[in-house]
C-alpha cells in the first residue's frame, strides 16, 4: 500500500491534493445541516450515470422506444429495479438541487467572491430539468407522449421564435419516433457532455471559497467560529450522508417501482389527470392560474413573461444583494427568496389538489 | 465535529485476546462494504447476464421441426436455426440426408456446403469436413461436426440431438 502510495504521489501530487481539500474548513454552527445537500445531489447524479449506463444495455430509441422498455421492465432480470432506480434518483437529485439552491440562498452564499458558483449552480439545475424533461419521454408510453406534447405546446405560444424552436426540438409538428430519437441524443449524450464539465467547475470553486457562513453567524467574531477541515472530517460525514440517500433510493426503487403506461397512439386521447412530473408542476400550475384569469393567447404570455421576470431576478440576486452587511436590501431579498419559495410550495400542492 | 476522529488511548490497548476497537471496526466496516457490494453487484450481474441465460436456455432444445423442407431439392443444403446454433440440412443428389452443425470446430466460423463437392471447406483458415460424417479430416479443426438425426416426414423434416 505504502509503496502505492509513494510512487503515485510522485507522479501525481497526491499529497498535494490531499492538502488542497484538508486546508479547506467547513464552518460548524446550527444551520450547518444545508451543507449536505449538494453532496446528496452529487451521488444522486453518479447514481444517474450508473443506471443509466445499465438501460442503455437495452434501450433502443426510435421506433422501437417502447418495446425496449417494456422488456427492460418485465423480460429482462432486475429490469424493473434498474428502472425504477434511475426515476427516484432522478427525483431525488432534482429535490436536492432545489433543496441545496435555496439554503445557498438564505445563507447569502451567492455573495462576493462567490457570484460564479450560484450562476453555474443555476445553470447545473436547468440542465437537470432538461435532463428530466428529455429522460421522462424516452420510454414512449401515453403519460410521457402526452405529457412531452403538453410541454412543447407551451413552446409554441411564444411569439415567432416559439413554433420554429418547438417544431425543431420535435423533429416535426407532434411528438413522434423522430422526437424520441433527438430527445435521447441530448439526454445521453449532449446533456452529460455539457453537465460533466460544469460540475467540475462548480466543484472547484466551491473548493476555493469554501462554504460561506450564514448571516447568523455575522456576529460571532471570526475567531470564534467553529469550523472542522473538510478532509477527513467533514468527508466522513458527507460519506455517511451518501449512504443514506443510497439506502433511500433502494428503498423507494424497490417498494415503489415505476410504472409502464400503454404504448403511445397518436390517435388517442389524452390521458386524464394528465400532469407534468413534480418539478414542473409548479410552472404547470401557474400557467393555469394565470390563463384562468387572463383566457386566451394573452393570459398565457403573461404568465410565462411573470415566470421569466421572476427568475431573471432569482438568477441576478449576486448583483442586487452582494454587499457583506446586512441592510435593506439583504433584508428585500431574504423576503424575496421566501416568496419564491411560498409560491413555489403551494403552487405544487395546488397543482396536485387541482389534477 | 470533530469528537469522532479523537482517539481513546485506553481503547486502543489490545485485550487479553488481542482485539482493539479499531481491529472491530475495521471488520464492521469491511462487512459492510461486502453486504451492499452484493447487494449492488447481484442485481447488476443478473441484470447483464439475462441474455446469455436466454441463449443457454434455448440451446437447451432438444429437437427443431422444419417445415415443408422435405420438398428441399435433392442436391442442395438449407441453414437453420437448431436453438441458438446455426446448422445445415444437406439433401445429397444420391437422396441422402444428412444434418450436422454448421460451426466449424477450430474458431467458429460459420460454414457454407454446396452439394456435390466433396469436402466442407471453412472460409476462414482452410479447415474442411466430411460432408457425410461431419469427420474432420484436414487442416486446424480439432473435432468433428455435430451431428443430428434426421426424420423426413410429408410435409416436415425433423432434427434431433442423439
Ligand atoms: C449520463 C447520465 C444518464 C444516462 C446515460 C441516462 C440514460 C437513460 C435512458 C437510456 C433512459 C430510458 C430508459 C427508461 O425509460 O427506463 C433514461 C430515462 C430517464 N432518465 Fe436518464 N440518463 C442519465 C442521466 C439522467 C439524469 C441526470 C436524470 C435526471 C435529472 C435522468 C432522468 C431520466 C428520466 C426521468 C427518465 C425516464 C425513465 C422512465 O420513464 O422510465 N437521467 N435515461
Ligand atoms: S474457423 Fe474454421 S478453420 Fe479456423
Amino acid at each position: 500500500m505504502d509503496k502505492i502510495r509513494a510512487y503515485l504521489d510522485e507522479r501525481l501530487g497526491l499529497e498535494g491534493l490531499l492538502e488542497f481539500m484538508s486546508h479547506k474548513k467547513v464552518p460548524i454552527h446550527r444551520h450547518s445541516f444545508w451543507y449536505y445537500w449538494g453532496g446528496i445531489t452529487l451521488i444522486c447524479f453518479i447514481v444517474q450515470i450508473l443506471t443509466g449506463i445499465l438501460l442503455l444495455v437495452y434501450y433502443r430509441p426510435g421506433q422501437g422506444a417502447y418495446e425496449s422498455v417494456r422488456s427492460i421492465t418485465y423480460d429482462i432480470n432486475f429490469g424493473w429495479l434498474i428502472r425504477s432506480a434511475h426515476n427516484w434518483s432522478a427525483s431525488l437529485f432534482l429535490f436536492s438541487a432545489f433543496t441545496h439552491m435555496f439554503s445557498v440562498y438564505f445563507m447569502k452564499a451567492y455573495r462576493a467572491p462567490r457570484e460564479l458558483g450560484w450562476w453555474s449552480g443555476m445553470i447545473l439545475l436547468a440542465l437537470g430539468m432538461l435532463f428530466g424533461f428529455s429522460g421522462y419521454l424516452l420510454p414512449m408510453d401515453d403519460l410521457a407522449a402526452s405529457a412531452t406534447k403538453v410541454g412543447m405546446a407551451m413552446l409554441d405560444i411564444l411569439p415567432k421564435v416559439g413554433p420554429w424552436a418547438a417544431d425543431l426540438m420535435r423533429g416535426g409538428v407532434t411528438v413522434g419516433d423522430p422526437t424520441v430519437q433527438r430527445f435521447f441524443a441530448l439526454h445521453v449524450v449532449v446533456l452529460p457532455m455539457i453537465f460533466m464539465p460544469l460540475l467540475g467547475f462548480h466543484l472547484w470553486l466551491v473548493q476555493k471559497h469554501g462554504n460561506a457562513v450564514p448571516p447568523s453567524e455575522y456576529d460571532t467574531p471570526v475567531e470564534e467560529r467553529k469550523s472542522v477541515p473538510f478532509f477527513p472530517n467533514f468527508m466522513i460525514k458527507d460519506l455517511a450522508m451518501w449512504l443514506i440517500a443510497l439506502n433511500v433510493i433502494a428503498m423507494l426503487a424497490s417498494l415503489f417501482p415505476f410504472q409502464l403506461g400503454e404504448q403511445a397512439d397518436p390517435l388517442k386521447p389524452a390521458p386524464p389527470g394528465i400532469h407534468p412530473e413534480w418539478y414542473f408542476m409548479s410552472a404547470f400550475q401557474v400557467l393555469k392560474i394565470v390563463g384562468k384569469i387572463i383566457p386566451g393567447t394573452p393570459g398565457e404570455v403573461v404568465g410565462m413573461g411573470g415566470f421569466t421576470l421572476g427568475l431573471i431576478l432569482w438568477v441576478l440576486i449576486p448583483l442586487y444583494d452582494g454587499k457583506t452587511e446586512s441592510g435593506v436590501k439583504a433584508r428585500n431579498a431574504h423576503y424575496f427568496g421566501l416568496l419564491a419559495l411560498g409560491v413555489l410550495i403551494i403552487t405544487t400542492i395546488w397543482g396536485y389538489a387541482a389534477l | 465535529m470533530s469528537e469522532a476522529i479523537v482517539e481513546d488511548n485506553e481503547q486502543l490497548q489490545p485485550d487479553e485476546e488481542g482485539f482493539t476497537r479499531r481491529g472491530f471496526v475495521k471488520v464492521a466496516i469491511g462487512g459492510m462494504g461486502v453486504v451492499y457490494a452484493g447487494a449492488i453487484g447481484y442485481p447488476i450481474y443478473r441484470y447483464l447476464e439475462t441474455p446469455v441465460e436466454k441463449e443457454a436456455s434455448e440451446a437447451a432444445v432438444k429437437a427443431v421441426d422444419l417445415k415443408d423442407a422435405d420438398k428441399l431439392p435433392a442436391g442442395s443444403t438449407l441453414m437453420f436455426m437448431f436453438g441458438s446454433k446455426p446448422a445445415m440440412l444437406i439433401h445429397f443428389a444420391t437422396g441422402e440426408w444428412v444434418s450436422l452443425s454448421a460451426v466449424c470446430q477450430h474458431l467458429g466460423c460459420i460454414l457454407h456446403y454446396q452439394p456435390p463437392a466433396p469436402r466442407i471447406v471453412c472460409a476462414c483458415h482452410g479447415g474442411q469436413y466430411d460432408p457425410h460424417t461431419g469427420e474432420n479430416v484436414a487442416g486446424p479443426p480439432p473435432r468433428p461436426l455435430r451431428k443430428y438425426i434426421v426424420k423426413v416426414l410429408p410435409g416436415h423434416v425433423t432434427v434431433s440431438k442423439a
